[in-house]
């Protein structure tokens, strides 16, 4: 397996995904998360919020609604099964609320291979804006894909 | 409710009150799957997980980082955090008993507001390091 540097630069179709009251609930269901501020309006109310905030992760439930998903694996043109999530950084610019629909734009910006090809790395960068167009957060993944070639020879 | 982080209060070697989570399961990465959108049989499936080499499904590195979130904002409230990244160093197995720890390693102003730098981790119970991520929050 060689993968293709070629891919750096390659931006993906834009989508809007929206921030649901039900999937932050069941995401934080998941990760033990039992704040009432991301389920109660009252209590994120009186905690100064001025809707239910999402937690920080939860960028990742928005990005995973990409109606186009898995369009990475398919630039790369590898199986799921091989690959790990290697790194996962966001930073915020601005709080994201449920009911607010964010647009995220992901593209790639690096590929390279470490132990003389076994393992390649995908970095890429999505960008997050709000329904006013404002810049609410970056992320930033580098995704690990293990050759199945590698010491096959 | 969580409190703003104090500036002059905090000092560089503070450590985060570390939290022990229940060992991860089955069920845990199903509902995480349904809550992340993360559809990967790998997480979920052990006939897939096996057919790619692995010994049985283990957890999204992505849930790992769902708990550092938790303990971030243990320490500020959720409008303060800034920054937060992680690398996923080794995997979570099915049962694993991980320990979310964290320290402060600095503090700084940029853009006229006050910011605090976290180191967080994940530990699994053979004390082997699962996530070493780091965290920006804001401060008063």
């Amino acid at each position: 397996m060689q993968l293709d540097r070629k891919v750096i630069g390659h931006e993906f179709e834009a989508f809007t995904a929206t921030a649901e009251a039900g999937k932050v609930k069941l995401f934080c269901k998941a990760i033990g998360e039992e704040d009432p501020i991301y389920t109660d309006a009252a209590a994120a109310k009186a905690a100064g919020y001025k809707a239910v905030p999402v937690p920080p992760t939860f960028l990742q439930a928005l990005t995973n609604d990409d109606p186009g998903k898995g369009g990475l694996l398919r630039l790369l043109d590898v199986d799921i099964g091989l690959i790990l999530h290697g790194e996962q950084h966001y930073d915020y610019y601005a709080p994201v609320h449920v009911g607010d629909t964010i647009t995220c734009q992901q593209k790639v910006t690096d590929l390279y291979d470490k132990k003389g090809g076994a393992l390649w790395f995908v970095v890429s960068e999505t960008s997050m804006k709000d329904q006013a167009g404002k810049l609410v957060a970056k992320a930033t993944g580098i995704t690990v894909v293990r050759n199945p070639d590698a010491g096959k020879k | 409710m969580v409190a703003v982080p104090k500036f002059d209060q905090v000092k560089v070697g503070d450590a985060l009150t570390p939290i022990v989570l229940p060992p991860i399961t089955r069920h845990q990465l199903a509902l995480y799957c349904g809550g992340s959108g993360d559809h990967n049989p790998i997480h979920v499936d052990i006939d897939f997980a096996k057919k790619f080499g692995f010994k049985d499904v283990f957890a999204h590195g992505m849930l790992s980082m769902g708990f550092l979130g938790r303990l971030v904002t243990s320490y500020a409230p959720r409008d303060k955090v800034r920054r937060l990244g992680t690398r996923f160093t080794s995997i979570t197995w099915v049962g694993d008993v991980i320990t979310l720890s964290g320290k402060v390693t600095g503090k700084r102003e940029e853009n006229g507001e006050k910011l605090i730098d976290l180191e967080v981790k994940c530990t699994n119970q053979n004390g082997q390091d699962t996530l070493q991520g780091h965290a920006t929050v804001a401060a008063a």
